[in-house]
């Protein structure tokens, strides 16, 4: 009888049972579901569950669960597309626009499972169907977008400043200036440097010659702010789609990766997000009322009707003071413990705010946010392109003070601010982007990937085990058990970190079960070696495990070291195939030089002689 | 019990290994020779371009499917079936990144007119700044792997085995790489995946038999370097046979029953775990062998300092 320590058995079961539990999910499959979420923020409760319940009812639309989930957005559970599709076409009949309806689906997996927080392993989108596009930002043009501006800029100062100069130059990342007194060089440099205090100015090679250059960090900021921007625009077109999680992220330096889950019309997904946002800032009409003039549908002379981000009216003047290519940066941050939203204009823009903060003192001012919509319209039988423009009014704000190109929106909660300055950088002169991969896969092929990778795991793995078993007997079907809690324990850890699995992870899952039988391969070998040399069955068992350790240990690490690798340099799916390589090893060298042991353990260590081993 | 092998065999791997030197060398050198002679099927992961995979209800035929093609317009192209005489897989070259999009539209229209039931399964647009990209790394991930490898076995055992099993392992992907070529398996990102893999399969195959010679240096202190590599090999051999035919049994259900997409990784897997499997016995313990790998590798390490201070 070999001593094995009672507390080592109870971790192993416990890990073994915590494994199966976080699995768990993955084996009820999921339905096709709706998620709701309101316009207006609110969270859903119990009343608007009993309230949708009642609605499907009425229709006679058979659903499977109703539930609101922590974001406070409703979900309704269908059994099949048709029912699904029924529902979002009476919701959006009944409640029209109060809420945004995305097609996704939800997880058959009970209550219970749900409120412990565990949910099943999100799918690629090779096994799910859907869209991958990459957008390349062009952040050397957002850079000299920004030098043109200022040369531009430059020039206007000077005239204004009244100091004449022979030309402004832009080369490179810098801009040369030559005055044509040399001795207003000092009055030119403070004029400059009023404009932006960040740039550097030097003396050039000639008396008279100003070098102006952004620092390293101004264009390090351009790019990233030319990343964030496009980002943004991209979150907000995105999340119009109607589709449920979504992913836009930064892949890279200068990248941006954005994923539909299960959208059939590829070219509609291209055109709506490739809009372009600008802005405008506009006086607020004091007089007229927006109510009476939405009523009546016309707006008084002069103004123009728009609605704001809650759907109530209001009434702009005609006049743009500026607009978002105008715009050079906007930014979030609490100033003196209030939430802020600091903006900044270029010259042409601060002047003419300047002119019209003086006039229109504690007057409101609005922000409209503007996207333009290429569309494809069949007129008199030919298809032409229209330019559609979608206007919503973000902010308005009282003029608290006389201010030119840099001014402050406060009043705001820390979330509207954030908001308000995202939609600001999103309208601002956008940095030029172009997609460089698009993968579009149908969700009949995502399906028939899920199919033909469950098919080809369970055959490969039913071989092995039949195999193991004829050969090593008992310790045969012992390592099945190990295989199988591998197997457990690679879909736990997926679920458990919310990583993706892909085609190619599944193909590694296969190969794992293949490569992971090697460790138990290599003990039950040693054992026999052992057997043969004349050991007795424990000694043998306790031989085995020890000698073949260093063997196990040093393979492994350096096939784990070949899966880091892949996952540093890989890709998409790629990327999941290493996942689940890497896990599959530490998983392996696991179950198999501790789990095998405790089996082995429970098999034979309890008896109190043990003739012979079945190996 | 059953057993492979019934009792250790006693193969002299070593006396022999000039003959594995010349078979190593020569397939080396033929597997380069085909990449370069036949190159490779590059698929636009590398090359740029746009591929579409597209469903028909029955078996369509090839003549009627460029007859469309042409009609519509469409002038550089290539199509070829994809798993099955209903499926195709239609890839034109590299274009304006924005067109990739209507391309597709267009392709639809022109090849429904053979079948009005044809489905559009998958569309892959890589554009050229992404293919170098990928490019780039894929080698760069390759280099890495067999550093590390060199320097964690250096670290392990010694470094006349590092380069054994660095010698073995580059051996492999180069001569899946060959094969690939060969059988003009398309060279796609899974590939490379599975072109690591192996290497990492390899290493990981030479690993457990330098373990066994770390073992029996240290207990056959009489034997010459030779007999004891050739003990090594011998005893972990019906390990070595069993493991490589339950990964190669693995990767072949992979390869019939995984479908389309992951053939050619699956493929590629087999030959490598073929490849790796024989530089792990015959290639790698005969370099270090070469090297001068012995018993003193693995002893304690000498004082030497109180022989240099004598007279």
């Amino acid at each position: 009888m070999t001593r094995y320590p009672l507390w080592k058995g109870a971790l192993l079961a416990t890990l073994l049972l915590a494994g199966i539990l976080v699995a768990l999910p993955n084996f009820y499959g999921e339905s096709p579901a709706l998620q709701l979420s309101s316009r207006d923020r609110a969270a859903f409760d119990a009343a608007s569950i009993a309230e949708f319940e009642a609605l499907l009812a009425e229709a006679k639309i058979p659903h499977e669960e109703i539930f609101v989930d922590d974001d406070g957005r409703l979900w309704i559970r269908f059994g099949n597309d048709r029912q699904q599709l029924a529902g979002r076409d009476l919701i959006q009949s009944r409640l029209e626009g109060q809420y945004a309806i995305a097609l996704t689906s939800a997880s058959r997996a009970p209550e219970w499972l749900n409120s412990l927080g565990l949910e099943p392993m999100n799918l690629g989108l090779d096994l799910r169907g859907g869209m991958l596009l990459v957008y390349e930002v062009d952040i050397d043009g957002a850079v000299d977008q920004l030098l043109q501006r200022m040369e531009r800029d430059f020039r206007k100062e000077l005239r204004d400043a009244r100091i004449p100069y022979e030309e402004v130059v832009v080369s490179g990342t810098t801009t040369q200036i030559r005055l044509r007194d040399p001795a207003q060089v000092a009055a030119a440099r403070r004029v400059l440097l009023e404009y932006d205090p960040m740039i550097t100015i030097v003396d050039g090679d000639a008396p008279g010659v100003l070098v102006a250059s952004m620092t390293e960090t101004q264009v390090k900021e351009r790019q990233s702010f030319a990343i964030q921007q496009n980002i943004t625009a991209l979150e907000n077109r995105v999340n119009a789609l109607g589709v449920a999680e979504t992913v836009v992220q930064r892949q890279g330096q200068n990248r941006i990766a954005v994923q539909v889950p299960g959208v059939q019309d590829a070219s509609e997904v291209v055109r709506l997000l490739g809009k372009v946002a600008t802005l405008e800032f506009r006086l607020v009409d004091p007089v007229n009322s927006p109510l009476d003039a939405e009523r009546t549908g016309r707006a008084p002379l002069g103004t123009k009707l728009y609605k704001q981000r809650d759907g109530t009216p209001v009434l702009l003047k005609r006049d743009v003071i500026a607009t978002g290519e105008q715009l050079i940066d906007a930014s979030f941050a609490p100033s003196q413990g209030e939430p802020t939203v600091s903006v900044k204009l270029d010259s042409r823009g601060g002047d003419e705010m300047l002119r019209t903060t003086r006039e229109n003192l504690n007057r409101p001012m609005a922000v409209v946010f503007i996207e333009k919509e290429r569309e494809l319209v069949e007129r008199d039988g030919r298809k032409v392109i229209v330019d559609r423009d979608k206007e919503e009014v973000i902010s308005v704000a009282t003029i608290r003070g006389v201010f030119s190109n840099n001014f402050q929106i406060t009043g705001l909660s820390a979330m509207e601010g954030t908001e308000l300055a995202k939609l600001l950088r999103a309208g601002a002169l956008a940095a030029p982007i172009a997609i460089v991969e698009q993968r579009v896969i149908s969700a009949t092929l995502g399906q028939d990937n899920i199919d033909d990778g469950t098919r080809a795991l369970l055959i490969a793995a039913v071989a092995i085990y039949l195999f193991m078993i004829v050969y090593y007997k008992v310790f045969g079907v012992i390592a099945c058990i190990v295989l199988t809690s591998n197997v457990v324990f690679i879909v736990a850890a997926l679920s458990l970190f919310d990583a993706a699995l892909t085609l190619p992870g599944m193909a590694g899952i296969i190969l794992t079960v293949g490569t992971a039988v090697d460790a138990n391969i290599l003990i039950y070998e040693r054992i026999r070696e052992e057997i043969a040399v004349g050991a007795s069955p424990m000694a043998a068992i306790s031989a085995g495990f020890d000698k073949a350790f260093s063997a196990i240990a040093d393979s492994n690490v350096t096939m784990l070291m070949a899966g880091a690798v892949l996952f540093l340099f890989g890709s998409g799916p790629v990327r999941g195939f290493a996942v689940t390589l890497c896990i599959g090893i530490v998983a392996s060298m696991f179950t198999a030089l501790i789990g095998s042991r405790a089996l082995i353990h429970v098999v034979y260590g309890r008896r109190r002689r043990v003739e012979r081993l079945a190996i | 019990m059953i057993e492979f092998l019934k009792q250790v065999p006693s193969i002299r791997f070593m006396a022999l290994r000039k003959y594995w030197y010349i078979l190593s060398v020569a397939i080396v050198i033929a597997s380069i020779a085909i990449v370069f002679m036949r190159g490779l099927n590059l698929t636009v992961d590398f090359t740029g371009g746009v591929v579409f995979e597209i469903a028909f209800g029955e078996p369509v035929d090839l003549e009627r499917v460029r007859a469309a093609l042409d009609e519509a317009g469409f002038g550089d192209y290539q199509v070829r079936n994809f798993g099955s005489s209903s499926e195709l897989e239609v890839r034109l070259p590299p274009a304006e990144t924005g067109a990739a999009v209507g391309q597709g539209d267009r392709l639809m229209s022109a090849l429904r007119t053979l079948d009005p039931g044809a489905e559009l399964r998958r569309t892959d647009t890589v554009g050229p700044q992404v293919s170098r990209q990928l490019g780039e790394q894929a080698a760069l991930a390759v280099l890495m792997t067999l550093l590390l490898v060199l320097v964690y076995i250096a670290l392990r055992f010694r470094w006349r085995f590092g380069v054994g099993s660095l010698v073995a392992s580059m051996h492999d992907p180069i001569v899946a790489t060959g094969a690939i070529a060969l059988l003009g398996i398309p060279f796609d990102l899974n590939v490379v995946a599975a072109l690591l893999t192996i290497l990492g399969y390899s290493v990981n195959d030479t690993v457990v038999i330098f373990d066994r010679i770390r073992e029996r240096f240290r207990s056959m202190r009489k034997a010459s370097p030779e007999e004891v590599i050739d003990r090594a090999i011998n005893e972990t051999l019906g390990r070595t046979i069993i493991v490589a035919g339950c990964a190669l049994s693995s990767v072949l259900f992979l390869a019939v029953l995984g479908g389309e997409t992951l053939r050619g990784f699956a493929v590629a897997l087999a030959i490598g775990i073929v490849i790796g499997t024989y530089s792990s016995v015959y290639v790698a313990g005969a370099i270090a062998l070469e090297l001068g790998a012995s018993a003193r590798d693995f002893m304690p390490p000498e004082k030497r300092g109180e022989v240099d201070e004598l007279p």
